[in-house]
């Protein structure tokens, strides 16, 4: 007996797929994954401060690095370490601070700007940085073919929209001009007070021209220029490494002007989209600093007074576009009834909850000490009254209509709740439609909707940024509102005014009139959310939410102060 | 067996080319284009975009320039990731996916057989109930639920394992292997328990035991050939579906895979990508039933002679 078992034992060993070589497997394979888990006794924050590593949460993969094809804030964040304009921003003010350029005048007319550029900014490659390539860079910025969606960035500078739409043919044209090797003059059509601003924006940093060319057109997209070992930067990091989906790593740069004063030796740019999954790996130990925060956990955050949370003001608004065409909402006693029944302070605080201020005005207040006017605050009585005013006493007779979203949760508590707002204030009927992102974009486009969602950021801190969106005919207008005093205000009187202050009575008085006819209805400013590590220093909330990589650094060993925004 | 593969890849042809045509069609008549972004495009910007990807031509001609593109192999590039091919990010995602694909089987295999031979043993008892129940968990337990909860225990609780990545911290495998294996292990414990539970009450069995073969031999060497044929057959579908279907789990787990590209492609309308990936997946789908019907007729006498006759 005993000896046939063995016998069948041996014959079962040299069939391939029984159950004990399978055992055998999986216990080697549980074996090896314990084996490489043993060592773990340090997370990647305890390992980035002793070694200068920051580990960035940082949303999604990059589109392209190319700083005139990209246009997100992800791409911004590796794109603003790795090269980097003209002029900079502080961080905690956004005033404009030297950065290649190390000094500049301004003619007195406001309109000529002299830039003088620092002898010793090198490429990362040890190319000399010189006032032509700017010109050569802001030439590519402006060929049609390349595609670039922030080429409007440079329509400031005199003849560069002409040039851009084909009106003229010449770039010598253009008001850019390199005077000698270190010196560059910008020639403006209209004097334009953010015109400093603009210059840290990355559509107008310099490109490297040789590495362009050697891998393809000056104005063709998509060449490999940008990959890791092709980019020749001129920022305090250049990029070492970019696996897809994976991370982007970019190394402290040596040949950066200012790379004494540069702490961090390596930043870590990880394409988080998942935003529990981020809130894990920061919970974990994985992150130094995470790119947003679930909104469920913001509370949980508050209650526990944890360091980590950082919610600051934000330059965007949430609003509601009013489509002007729909029979209905063309009358705008009845838009400024639905804008006075909308409860923005309750809405915030029980619904939004991150720290978002409710909203009377497009453009936030405050934008470079712009107030904006504040009218049409909540005033359910002075609404009901407009509504009958308008032929629909207590909402009778108004007919339904419909708030258009993308599909998404926050969106759909803020639309459930506004449909509450009216229907108890107002007594009109509301249904509500999501529609995936790139459906509802063309319906929005289209003027397929009644009432829409829609939020916007500024790309730089300025009131125009905000009031142009809504000149006549404008691409990102959508309401079908046009008022030509308006786009006179906006486009020839503002742009002429010598003072700041002046400047900006005239956009009071544009915002004004916009908000009296209210095609618009702003609900709340955004806040910017993120998880910080206690050890990250030097790291200042803006209004932009601008990170200045140069200057963090990182120090586990100083005790941990709660950490207040205003 | 030859004649049979080769039969079978020809027929795959026509199945591949109305794939790529509904798919071409489908995506490209989808609400919303490639460059829509909630700024709006000037329209110098959009021509000069749609010219560079050709699509200001017409419709036909688009289909026919992608058709000749497919057959050389070349699935464009991508419109989203500027400078990126289609077969670029494929590439750079497929060794990941392939790698927790094969994980993931490892642990469906290992934890699948062992419970589905062991609850066949003893039918109707404990040993089978204690199995199935946790199997039939399995099977309901969405990954979405099970990875978050794992990281919880294992990842901020115990600290055992890191939370997230895939193969930039030891011990990072873990967690989404067992995550990912597990509705399959539930799957194949049933599909074993059905397939060993016929064998058993085979005569050629019961001859086994008969000779005075000890229980672990009966299973072993008599019964498990026979009774993981259900299984084999399941493998070929499981492993494109593990392939294809890893999205959820790389999103938990932030994995630079597959998934997260597909799906990722078609809320950014990215056309070449999204078609790129549909005849990527449906090549692998096809492969993967050949081998796994191949499998199974090496396994399975009867269906040998079936295709001897048939030829």
């Amino acid at each position: 007996m005993r000896y046939s078992h063995n016998v069948y034992l041996r014959f079962s060993d040299s069939v391939k797929l029984t159950s004990s070589t399978l055992f055998k497997g999986i216990a080697l394979f549980g074996l090896l994954m314990v084996l490489t888990s043993c060592g773990t006794s340090e997370n990647n924050v305890a390992t980035g401060n002793r070694t200068g590593t920051l580990h960035w949460g940082n949303g999604t993969e990059p589109q392209s690095l190319d700083p005139q094809i990209a246009t997100g804030v992800p791409e911004h964040h590796i794109i603003s370490s790795v090269m980097e304009g003209l002029v900079g921003k502080d961080r905690k003010t956004l005033m404009p601070i030297p950065a290649v350029a190390e000094s500049w005048e301004v003619s007195d007319d406001l309109k000529v700007y002299t830039f003088h550029i620092r002898k010793n900014a090198l490429w990362s490659n040890g190319d000399s940085h010189t006032a032509h390539d700017y010109v050569w860079s802001w030439w590519r910025a402006l060929q049609p073919a390349l595609g670039n969606l922030y080429a409007y960035m440079l329509f400031p500078i005199d003849n560069a929209q002409q040039y851009y739409e084909g009106e003229i043919e010449n770039f010598d044209q253009v008001g850019v001009k390199a005077l000698d090797d270190y010196t560059l003059q910008i020639t403006l059509g209209n004097p334009t007070p953010y015109f400093l601003q603009l210059l840290d924006h990355y559509s107008l940093f310099p490109v490297h021209q040789t590495t362009i060319e050697k891998f393809g057109a000056a104005d063709e997209r998509g060449t490999r220029w940008t990959y890791e070992g092709n980019l020749v930067g001129n920022g305090p990091f250049s990029l070492s490494d970019w696996k897809i989906n994976r991370r982007i790593v970019v190394e402290k740069n040596p040949l950066y002007w200012d790379a004494e004063n540069v702490k961090l030796n390596r930043i870590i740019f990880y394409p988080t989209e998942n935003v529990t999954t981020e809130e894990r790996m920061f919970r974990a130990g994985q992150l130094h600093v995470t790119n947003d925060i679930p909104a469920d956990k913001i509370d949980v955050y508050r209650t526990q007074k944890n360091p980590a949370l950082h919610l600051a003001p934000y330059l965007g608004v949430y609003f509601y576009r009013v489509n002007i065409n729909t029979p209905h909402l063309s009358d705008r006693r009845v838009r400024r009834a639905l804008a006075m029944s909308i409860d923005r302070e309750s809405l915030t605080r029980n619904i939004v909850k991150a720290g978002e201020t409710p909203a009377y005005a497009i453009t936030p207040p405050g934008t470079i000490g712009y107030q904006p006017p504040q009218e049409l605050g909540f005033d359910p009585e002075g609404a009901k009254q407009l509504l009958a005013d308008a032929g629909y006493p207590n909402g009778d007779g108004f007919p339904a209509t419909e708030i258009l979203y993308n599909t998404n949760e926050a969106h759909k508590k803020i639309a459930v709740a506004i449909q509450q707002m009216w229907k108890k204030h107002l007594n009109i009927d509301i249904q509500l439609l999501n529609q995936e992102w790139k459906v509802y974009l063309a319906s929005e486009s289209a003027g397929q909707y009644q009432v829409s969602r829609a939020g916007w950021i500024g790309d730089y801190v300025d009131p125009n940024n905000f009031l142009d969106m809504f000149l006549c005919g404008g691409g990102n207008n959508r309401t079908g509102w046009c008022n030509e005093e308006y786009d006179r205000l906006i486009l020839e009187v503002a742009p002429a005014m010598k003072s700041h202050k002046e400047r900006l009575a005239i956009f009071a008085k544009a915002e004004k009139m916009l908000l009296d006819d209210m095609p618009v209805l702003p609900i709340y400013i955004y806040a910017s959310k993120r998880l910080i590590d206690p050890s990250v220093k030097n790291y200042d909330s803006n209004l932009l939410d601008q990170a200045s990589y140069k200057d963090i650094y990182l120090d586990g060993e100083s005790p941990v102060t709660m950490q207040v925004d205003k | 067996m030859f004649r049979f593969a080769l039969g079978r890849l020809f027929q795959a042809v026509p199945v591949l080319l109305v794939v790529i045509t509904v798919t071409f069609f489908l995506v490209h008549s989808a609400p919303g284009g490639p460059f829509d972004a909630d700024k709006a495009v000037p329209p110098e910007v959009l021509k000069a975009l749609e010219a560079q990807y050709n699509l200001d031509q017409p419709m036909w001609q688009q289909y026919l320039s992608y058709l000749g593109d497919v057959v050389q192999g070349d699935l464009g590039p991508s419109f989203k990731y500027s400078g990126r091919t289609v077969n670029e990010l494929i590439g750079a995602g497929l060794p990941t996916t392939a790698e927790l694909a094969f994980y993931a089987m490892l642990v469906a295999l290992g934890v699948g057989i062992t419970a589905g031979v062991t609850a066949s043993m003893r039918p109707n008892t404990m040993q089978d109930y204690i199995p199935m129940s946790a199997a039939m968990i399995g099977i309901c337990m969405p990954s979405f639920l099970l990875g978050p909860l794992l990281v919880l225990i294992f990842g901020i609780h115990l600290e055992w394992l890191p939370v997230s990545g895939w193969g930039d911290i030891p011990g990072d495998k873990i967690l989404p292997s067992i995550t990912l294996g597990t509705a399959y292990a539930a799957y194949i414990a049933r599909l074993s328990r059905g397939g060993m539970l016929e064998v058993l009450t085979q005569d050629y069995i019961r001859t086994a035991r008969a000779k005075g073969l000890s229980e672990p031999v009966v299973i072993a060497k008599h019964a498990l050939r026979g009774g993981l044929i259900p299984v084999v057959s399941f493998l070929g579908p499981a492993f494109a579906g593990l392939l294809g279907g890893s999205f959820v789990v790389e999103t938990i787990f932030q994995i630079p895979g597959l998934g997260r590209f597909y799906v990722q492609a078609a809320f950014n309308r990215d056309y070449t990508l999204i078609l790129g990936m549909t005849v990527f997946f449906s090549t692998l789908i096809i492969i993967f039933n050949l081998l796994s019907d191949m499998l199974a007729i090496w396994l399975n006498p009867k269906l040998r002679q079936e295709i001897r006759g048939s030829n």
